[in-house]
C-alpha cells in the first residue's frame, strides 16, 4: 500500500496566538509587563522547545553512536533527525553537510582552523565588512596574527548598505575567503549575499556567511545561494543555548583537518596512527550536546511551521512603526538605514547615555541591549562607543513598541 | 517614578555628569591611569599630581561614559584632592562597600554626607561597574605611576 504524500500544512501566523507558546512572555518585571526586545542577542524559547528537551531526556536519553542498546539507539535516531531538521531548514542537499556545533562562534571558528588555516601562506587575504560581529573578525585576526594573513575590510555605507561592487573590488588574486554576515547585528542590513557569492566564484573564491541574524528572518536556501559555509546558532533561532550548525559544501568538509580531537571523530586509533571518520562526525568530537540538538530540530521545525514569509512581513511591520515613532525626534539618531534591513533598530539619543536609557527602560519592563553589540570595529566606523539596540521577534507586537516608545520619552524626561 | 530610579538619576548626579568638575588633562600630573570598561566601551583616565608629602595636590580627569560613571569620576576628584594617598585609598574601599550596598564603615560621616547620592547604585548591580571604573582608575594610577592600564 503506497501512504499518500505528506502534504505540509503551514501554521497560520497571529501572534498573539504565538505569544502564547512563550510562557516567560507573559510574565512581569519591576512590577510591569515583560517587553522582550533584545531579541537579536538571544530569543526566548518556546514551550514546546523545553518540553521536547524534558520529553526527550525523560524517556529517550542516553549517549549517541555508540551503545548497542535500546536508548542509545533512540537518542541517535533523535540527534540525526535534529541534524535533518537543520538540513531542511537551510535547505542543503545532504545532512552529511550539517556539522553540530556549540553556537555560531565556533562554526565560524572550525572554519578558520579546519579550512581556511591550512591554507594560508603570509601576505594571503581575507575579505571582511566592517559591520562584522566579533565572532567573524577574532578568527581571521588569528589568522593574521599566526601566520601573517591580510584582512580587506570593505566598508558599509553611510545608511549602513554594504554594496556587492565594494566586496567586488576588494576580492584580489591573493583573497583566501570572502567571509560577511547575512544580516548585521546592529544596522539590521542585509547583505546581497546571492550577487556577492556569484561574483566571489568567478574569482574562485570560497564565501563564508554569518547567518546568526539572517537566519532568523529570512528563509534560507544554501544551495540557491550556492554558499560554501554558512553558520548558524541556535538560541537565537527560538533553540537552546550551547547548540549551533556549520552548513559547508561537502567537498570542503572532505577536504577540512579536524578541529577537536577525541570520540567519536576517529576511524581507527593504534600507538602509531590515527584515521579519521568521515564528515560531519569527524568534526563532532565527543559527546555532542545531545538535548540541546533536539530542542534545535524542534525550534526550527516549530519556526518552519509557519508561513516565513508572514513572520518577515510582520517583523518588518513593527520595525516600521518603531521607526516612524522615533526617526522624527530630533534628539534620536537612528544608525543604519539600509533599504530592505532587518528588524533591528540601532540608535543613539541625545545626551543620553546607552547605558542610562537601557536602564531606565529596563524599570519600565522594556529589554534592550546597550553597548558597542560585539562590533567594535562598526562603533568606530559610525564613531559611536555604544548604542541601544531594539530587535523584533515573532512574538512582539505593536502594543510593546508603544510601551518601548513611551519608556524612551519618560528616559528622555528623565535624563535629557 | 521608580523610586530607585529616581534616587540614582538625582539632581547631584545629573548635575554632576553634565558638568563634571576637574575634567579635562592635568599638565602637572605625575601619575596617570587609563581604565576601560569593555561592557559598555566607557573609557576614563585620571591624572594626579602627588607631592613629596604623598598628598593629592590636584586631580583631574576625562574620558566619556554613562552618567553614573561620569558622576562618580566627577565627585571623586572633588573627594580627593588635598587627601593624602592613604587617605584617598581609604575612601576608596568605603566607596566601593557604599555602591555594593555594604556597610562603608572606612567612610567618615562628613564624607559620607557627600558620598551617599552614589549609593542608589547598590539597587543596581549591573551598575556598579560604571560607579567605581574612575575609582579603579584613581587607584591604579597611584601604585603603577605614569600610563597605568586598568580593565
Amino acid at each position: 500500500m503506497t501512504m499518500p504524500p505528506k502534504i505540509a500544512s503551514l501554521r497560520p501566523f497571529d501572534p498573539l496566538a504565538v505569544r502564547a507558546d512563550f510562557e516567560i512572555l507573559s510574565r512581569e518585571v519591576y512590577g510591569k509587563p515583560l517587553v522582550y526586545l533584545d531579541n537579536a542577542a538571544s530569543a526566548q524559547k518556546p514551550d514546546i522547545v523545553l518540553d521536547a528537551m524534558r520529553d526527550f531526556a525523560t524517556s529517550e536519553y542516553a549517549n549517541v553512536h555508540r551503545g548497542v542498546h535500546f536508548l542509545s539507539g533512540k537518542a541517535t535516531d533523535r540527534y540525526e533527525a535534529a541534524r535533518e531538521s537543520v538540513r531542511k531548514f537551510l535547505h542543503a542537499a545532504s545532512a552529511d553537510e550539517i556539522v553540530f556545533t556549540k553556537g555560531g562562534t565556533e562554526a565560524m571558528n572550525l572554519v578558520s582552523y579546519s579550512y581556511l588555516s591550512p591554507r594560508i601562506q603570509p601576505g594571503d587575504e581575507i575579505v571582511l565588512t566592517t559591520m562584522e560581529h566579533h565572532s567573524n573578525i577574532v578568527p581571521w585576526h588569528f589568522l593574521r596574527e599566526r601566520q601573517g594573513a591580510v584582512l580587506k575590510w570593505v566598508d558599509v555605507a553611510d545608511d549602513g548598505s554594504l554594496s556587492a561592487d565594494a566586496v567586488d573590488a576588494a576580492i584580489g588574486p591573493k583573497t583566501k575567503l570572502v567571509a560577511l554576515t547575512h544580516m548585521s547585528n546592529v544596522l539590521g542590513t542585509v547583505t546581497p549575499l546571492k550577487e556577492i557569492i556569484a561574483r566571489a566564484h568567478a574569482k574562485g573564491v570560497p564565501v563564508m556567511v554569518d547567518g546568526c541574524q539572517g537566519a532568523v528572518h529570512s528563509q534560507v536556501d544554501v544551495q540557491d545561494l550556492d554558499v560554501d559555509f554558512y553558520a548558524l546558532t541556535g538560541h537565537k533561532l527560538y533553540g537552546p543555548t550551547g547548540i549551533g550548525a556549520l552548513y559547508a559544501k561537502r567537498a570542503h568538509l572532505k577536504a577540512m583537518r579536524p578541529f577537536n580531537g577525541g570520540g567519536e571523530m576517529i576511524r581507527e586509533v593504534t600507538r602509531e596512527a590515527i584515521s579519521y571518520a568521515d564528515p560531519p562526525a569527524r568534526f563532532e568530537a565527543g559527546t555532542p550536546p545531545i538535548i540541546e540538538a533536539v530542542g534545535l530540530g524542534v525550534a526550527l521545525d516549530y519556526l518552519s511551521g509557519f508561513d516565513r514569509a508572514a513572520i518577515s512581513a510582520h517583523e518588518h511591520d513593527l520595525l516600521d512603526y518603531a521607526t516612524a515613532a522615533i526617526e522624527d525626534l530630533n534628539w534620536v539618531r537612528i544608525i543604519g538605514r539600509a533599504p530592505g534591513k532587518g528588524a533591528i533598530l540601532s540608535f543613539e539619543a541625545e545626551g543620553m547615555h546607552a547605558h542610562d536609557l537601557a536602564t531606565i527602560l529596563d524599570r519600565e519592563g522594556v529589554a534592550v541591549r546597550a553597548g558597542h553589540h560585539c562590533a567594535q570595529v562598526l562603533m568606530e566606523r559610525f564613531d559611536v562607543a555604544s548604542t541601544t539596540r531594539a530587535s523584533f521577534a515573532l512574538y512582539n507586537t505593536r502594543d510593546e513598541v508603544d510601551q518601548f516608545v513611551s519608556a524612551l520619552h519618560k528616559a528622555r524626561k528623565i535624563l535629557g | 517614578m521608580d523610586e530607585n530610579l529616581r534616587e540614582l538619576y538625582q539632581d547631584v548626579i545629573l548635575d554632576h555628569s553634565r558638568h563634571p568638575r576637574h575634567f579635562g588633562k592635568l599638565e602637572a600630573a605625575n601619575h596617570s591611569g587609563e581604565g576601560h570598561n569593555p561592557l559598555c566601551g566607557d573609557r576614563v583616565k585620571v591624572y594626579l599630581a602627588v607631592n613629596g608629602e604623598d598628598r593629592i595636590a590636584d586631580v583631574s580627569f576625562e574620558g566619556k561614559g554613562c552618567a553614573i560613571s561620569q558622576a562618580s569620576a566627577s565627585l571623586m576628584t572633588d573627594m580627593i584632592k588635598g587627601r593624602t594617598v592613604a587617605e584617598a585609598e581609604k575612601l576608596m574601599d568605603g566607596f566601593l562597600h557604599l555602591v555594593k550596598g555594604e556597610d562603608a564603615t572606612e567612610i567618615a560621616p562628613d564624607d559620607r554626607e557627600h558620598l551617599d547620592v552614589m549609593a542608589g547604585v547598590s539597587a543596581f548591580p549591573m551598575r556598579v561597574k560604571c560607579a567605581t571604573l574612575a575609582w579603579h582608575t584613581m587607584k591604579s594610577a597611584l601604585e603603577s605611576g605614569p600610563s597605568a592600564k586598568t580593565e
